[in-house]
């Protein structure tokens, strides 16, 4: 059986190790913040806070404290808050140990595409531009193939792109990849799941 | 040296032009100078440039002034949540241009401390590099950027002196702190002026210099995405 959401959010928490500050996406990305257990992380939002904590209870929400998806959170003892340009700054300086981000493709070059579709989807990057420039590791979590059945682990990205040669991992539905030298390398098979599998699901030169 | 003004319209009176560069502060909704904003729409001022993360909702934010066609370029770097907006883009009515959210911050702040381009990693090898000046630092490649100098800043802030010292509350700071800076004038508006003396001057986030007008008022503050836990959650 592939992976679900959550399953695919606790294989990407296994990759935080303790005493990290690190950046969540949305989506699948948010849902790592709850299978870290017991190891000291300190999430960033890049809208100016480290050590974001949980929705607030009904009521308590507070609107002048939220995160960069705009939802409402809460604040822990750890805390404390910062305008966007030094936000950024922590970012770009490489100060946050790893980003989790969703995404639309990535190649076998690590080249990474997730902000923008020409002629259909033109919000905006955000953050993540500077994310996937700045931080220390790139692990992507997305499903394996689109919901035509592409693949979304290409040869080169189609989309427009969001970095360059950024990604260093990727945790998919069916396993997870690493971005290595002349293509992407398997480095676990989720159970139930065949090597023939991931390699069909796959358009990216796979090394061993 | 009087900074504090009665209301958003007095505290604007003699700043406003049409064709004017607006940098404001705000992320999302959170943080918004949204009386100020409200005047600017009063003011009926035209052909607006705003620097700002977002660009509100239809009717809440600088969304308010893309209703009344007031804005004529946006330069941002999430621009999802309004429908107004994305209408406008796509008619050919509004100009826009993306920034990457540390490239727009970093883009105000070193205007407001007069460094007027710097290189950054951000965008490299995408279409936010078409154009720039490459150049190489150890190994590595970065673009240049620019940095942003306003004819306005406006900007929210939770509690002023009447110096212009600024506190802002929580993830409400935001962009406020570049953005105040970078502009020629700024103007405040804050939910409590408090006496001369009784904000801690360790814990200002924004000296007074950089602040010229503050108006105190009321604020709807709205939420956009409420997301809640159960108690039993806990």
């Amino acid at each position: 059986m592939p992976w679900d959401r959550n399953q695919m959010a606790a294989r990407a928490a296994q990759e935080l190790e303790d005493g990290m500050y690190v950046n969540l996406g949305i989506g699948i990305p948010t849902l790592v913040a709850n299978y870290v257990g017991d190891k000291d992380i300190t999430l960033q939002s890049e809208n100016g806070m480290l050590g974001m904590g949980p929705f607030p209870f009904e009521g308590e929400e507070d609107p002048d404290l939220i995160n960069a998806g705009k939802q409402t959170i809460t604040e822990l003892s750890r805390t404390s808050y910062f305008d966007s340009a030094t936000s950024f700054g922590m970012i770009r300086g490489g100060k946050i140990a790893a980003a989790v981000l969703g995404a639309m493709e990535v190649d076998e070059e690590g080249d990474l595409a997730n902000w923008m579709i020409p002629g259909v989807l033109v919000k905006g990057m955000g953050g993540a531009m500077d994310l996937v420039a700045g931080v220390g590791r790139v692990i992507v979590v997305m499903d394996h193939t689109n919901k035509h059945g592409k693949s979304k682990l290409l040869k080169k990205c189609t989309l427009p792109l969001t970095g360059k040669k950024v990604v260093n991992r990727i945790i998919t539905n069916l396993g997870v990849m690493d971005v290595v030298d002349g293509g992407l390398k398997i480095v676990e098979i989720a159970e139930g799941v065949t090597e023939d599998e991931i390699r069909a699901a796959t358009e990216a030169n796979i090394v061993n | 040296m009087k900074k504090v003004y009665a209301n958003a319209a007095e505290a604007l009176d003699g700043l406003l032009h049409d064709d004017m560069f607006i940098a404001a502060g705000g992320f999302g909704l959170c943080g918004i100078p949204e009386l100020l904003l409200e005047a600017i729409k009063e003011a009926g001022t035209q052909n607006l440039t705003f620097a700002s993360n977002n660009a509100g909702v239809d009717d809440f934010g600088i969304g308010i002034l893309l209703q009344t066609k007031q804005v004529k370029k946006m330069i941002s770097s999430y621009v999802g949540e309004n429908a107004e907006f994305m209408r406008q883009y796509l008619a050919g009515e509004l100009e826009l241009e993306f920034n990457p959210q540390g490239t727009l911050a970093e883009r105000m702040r070193a205007g407001g401390a007069g460094i007027p381009g710097f290189y950054t990693k951000t965008g490299v090898g995408t279409v936010i590099a078409e154009g720039k000046e490459h150049k190489d630092f150890n190994g590595e490649t970065y673009i240049m950027e620019e940095g942003i100098f306003a004819d306005l800043a406006i900007v929210k802030a939770w509690k002023a002196d009447d110096t212009g010292n600024l506190v802002f509350r929580k993830t409400a700071r935001n962009f406020n702190v570049p953005a105040a800076t970078c502009g020629k004038v700024c103007v405040a508006e804050v939910e409590e002026i408090v006496p001369r003396g009784s904000l801690d001057p360790d814990a200002i986030h924004l000296p007074g210099i950089y602040v010229h007008r503050i108006i105190q008022g009321s604020h709807e503050k709205r939420i956009e995405q409420r997301t809640t836990r159960k108690k039993e959650d806990a």
